[in-house]
């Protein structure tokens, strides 16, 4: 059963004199715990993709059903439950709240979106911390920790409340290309931890090559899906 | 809910300096209308003291009609000794009331042998007036503090005007109610200091040598004035006093009686009444304040935090959330203002007390003001801030919560 089954989407933006067809007809699906990336020239449509996965906006026309829910039916209020139940977000300059020490970042989801009991959300967050290495870390500020660091805490926020699907807008855009990769890599083995699907923008090549399944959008329209080997199809 | 508290008070101490100015703006708004409203409560404590206790006590009963002729002192309204009676009756059976005085009030001729002017007098029990009015023996400035029967106690502005002393014997000369004219000599016994108001430069004899100038068998009685032993009670004691003497008629089926309180015969209470309109407005002013600076500073929040609330809009916050966090930031911000203001309102007034600052009002000179701040007042002043403020943050709240988030996480 594919986690994510996209029909015909297609999504227009009106602006004052044109109308922009940023989605063409895209249709695809994503298996659970695959790792995905669309790729593409800038202006392709890959946030506007990625914020329909999010549940952040509507198609203009097609199906879209992530974890056999139909979200474009979704009221305001309900789409906002649904993310917050299904889905984790990584932004790409990390969007971690500035009050908030990085373990009250982690916590965040389970008190103010979730209402995890504060035994296990203890336990999970002491989980989180130490998979993405923040353990020492976890009661400094976001304005005392590094850009790597910064998204290592995000990483961490995304996979706390168990999301089936993690959705990160080029999350490597803003961290040097060594930092990068190791994020890259983290958020591979938390998929291989923890069986969640990421799926992540980028046109930085040598990062694609990362991704076990890719799709190509070239002006609005999906030109092609590549998977590695060791993937499932 | 723990949480909301904490993420609003580290977003106002992230915004120090401008959490520091709003907080005092409201805090000097707070500390401003405690000392206003402590003082002027006061003051008008004082001045309402002044006047009830030195002549009109805290209400008055008359014979229908006297009132509105009370400047004349018609000797044809008053009331009979049977009627008195009934009232001294009611009056012995209410616990409220404290002490009560019947007053036999005319005008006549005052004379020193050489020579003559118009006086206002006022026939009393004298125990029972200096009962039912405790101050009057404090503005006898000269002579002793009681008054026998052929003595009498003469307004100061009078004793100066015809030089008369203390010990002098003078006449006073007055018409009776069937139009002849009668006499009697008095010896001065007191001179008083003048009151502001009705009666403050009144004359005072004893009721049965008022009785024999006019030439009545038995005293009849002009008004009762009533003290009560809680002036707060004065409104339930009035009504309670109407609706007993209203049961009195006369044959035509009309009332005989009527009950007035000091606030109907005292022109002061004019200037009480500003003083509340005064605080109203003092008040709506520190609404104005909290409303306008809280505003300004939810505002100028939201915007500063829009990519903030984009994010944590994407991660599935509720509106209902987004808006409560707002909401209480404004109200913390409203709880520290009130709270700072009580403090140092508290503490001002004390200094104002401890200082000891006197004033004059009318006659009575050098007057100690000691400003009362009621639990109550601190009460209501900090529940106005905390409820405006909660008010003001409404808006931004909810305009915050309205974001959508694709557009909040674009916002630069
Ligand atoms: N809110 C919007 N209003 C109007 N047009 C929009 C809006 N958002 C995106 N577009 C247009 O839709 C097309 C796709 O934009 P999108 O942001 O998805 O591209 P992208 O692949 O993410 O580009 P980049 O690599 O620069 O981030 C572009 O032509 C863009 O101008
Ligand atoms: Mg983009």
């Amino acid at each position: 059963m594919a986690l994510i089954k996209a029909q015909n989407i297609t999504k227009d933006y009106q602006t004052e004199d044109v109308v922009v067809h940023a989605l063409k007809d895209v249709d695809f699906e994503i298996e659970p715990a695959s790792f995905v990336s669309f790729v593409g020239p800038s202006g392709s449509g890959k946030t506007t993709i990625l914020n329909l996965l999010g549940c952040l906006d509507k198609p203009s026309a097609g199906h879209l059903a992530i974890a056999e829910t139909d979200v474009v039916g979704l009221g305001r209020k309900e789409s906002a439950a649904f993310r917050g139940k299904h889905l984790g977000f990584i932004f790409q300059d990390f969007n971690l709240i500035p009050v908030l020490e990085v373990y009250e970042n982690i916590e965040y989801p389970l008190i103010m979106v979730q209402n995890v009991v504060p035994q296990e959300r203890k336990e999970r967050i002491t989980r989180m911390l130490a998979a993405v290495d923040m353990t020492d870390q976890a009661h400094k500020y976001p304005h005392q920790i590094s850009g790597g660091q910064k998204q290592r805490v995000a990483v961490a926020r995304a996979l706390v409340t168990n999301p089936a699907l993690v959705l990160a807008d080029e999350p490597t855009a803003n961290l040097d290309s060594q930092t990068a990769y190791a994020v890259i890599g983290l958020m591979k083995k938390m998929r291989d931890d923890f069986g969640t699907t990421f799926i992540f923008s980028t046109h930085d090549t040598k990062i694609v090559g990362e991704a076990e399944v890719i799709f190509r959008l070239e002006d609005g329209r999906l030109t092609g899906k590549e998977i590695k080997g060791g993937a499932k199809p | 809910m723990m949480n909301l508290f904490k993420i609003a008070i580290r977003n106002l101490i992230r915004y120090k300096r401008r959490t520091l100015l709003t907080a005092s703006l409201i805090t000097i708004g707070v500390v401003f209308v405690l000392v206003f409203v402590s003082i002027t409560v006061s003051f008008k404590a004082m001045m309402i003291g002044q006047i009830t206790d030195s002549m009109l006590g805290h209400f008055q009963i008359h014979r229908k009609g006297y009132v509105a002729s009370i400047d004349n002192l018609p000797l044809n309204l008053n009331m009979k000794p049977k009627a008195y009676s009934k009232i001294a009756a009611f009056l012995s059976a209410t616990p409220a009331v404290e002490a009560f005085s019947p007053r036999l009030k005319f005008g006549g001729m005052f004379s020193n042998f050489t020579e003559t002017t118009n006086i206002r007098l006022n026939g009393v029990y004298p125990e029972k007036e200096f009962q039912t009015v405790p101050l009057l023996t404090s503005r006898i400035s000269e002579g002793k503090k009681s008054l026998e029967r052929g003595e009498i106690m003469i307004p100061t502005l009078l004793a100066k005007g015809l030089k008369v002393k203390l010990g002098d014997m003078v006449v006073i000369v007055a018409t009776n109610a069937d139009g002849s004219v009668n006499g009697k000599q008095f010896t001065v016994s007191g001179i008083l200091e003048s009151a502001t108001g009705p009666g403050g430069r009144d004359g005072y004899i004893h009721i049965e040598d008022a009785a024999e100038v006019l030439r009545m068998p038995e005293a009849e009685v002009s008004e009762v004035a009533v003290r009560l032993k809680d002036f707060s009670r004065l409104p339930a004691a009035v009504r309670q006093l109407e609706g007993n003497v209203s049961g009195e008629v006369n044959k035509e089926g009309k009332p005989i009686f009527e009950v007035h309180s000091w606030e109907q015969l005292s022109p002061f209470f004019n200037i009480a009444r500003m003083i509340d309109v005064m605080t109203f407005f003092i008040k709506i002013m520190l609404i104005a304040i909290v409303l306008i600076s809280i505003m300004n500073v939810m505002i100028m929040a939201v915007y500063e935090r829009i990519r903030e609330i984009g994010t944590i809009a994407a991660i599935g916050t509720l509106p209902g959330r987004i808006r409560s966090m707002f909401i209480i930031e404004g109200f913390c911000l409203g709880v520290v203002g009130a709270v700072i203001g009580d403090i140092l309102g508290s503490v001002f007034i004390l200094i104002v007390n401890l200082l000891g600052v006197r004033f004059d009002f009318a006659q009575q000179k050098g007057m100690l003001l000691t400003a009362t701040l009621q639990p109550a007042d601190l009460l209501t002043v900090s529940g106005i801030v905390i409820v405006v403020a909660v008010a003001a943050s409404l808006q931004p709240a909810i305009k915050a919560s309205k974001m959508e988030p694709i557009e909040a996480l674009r916002h630069v």
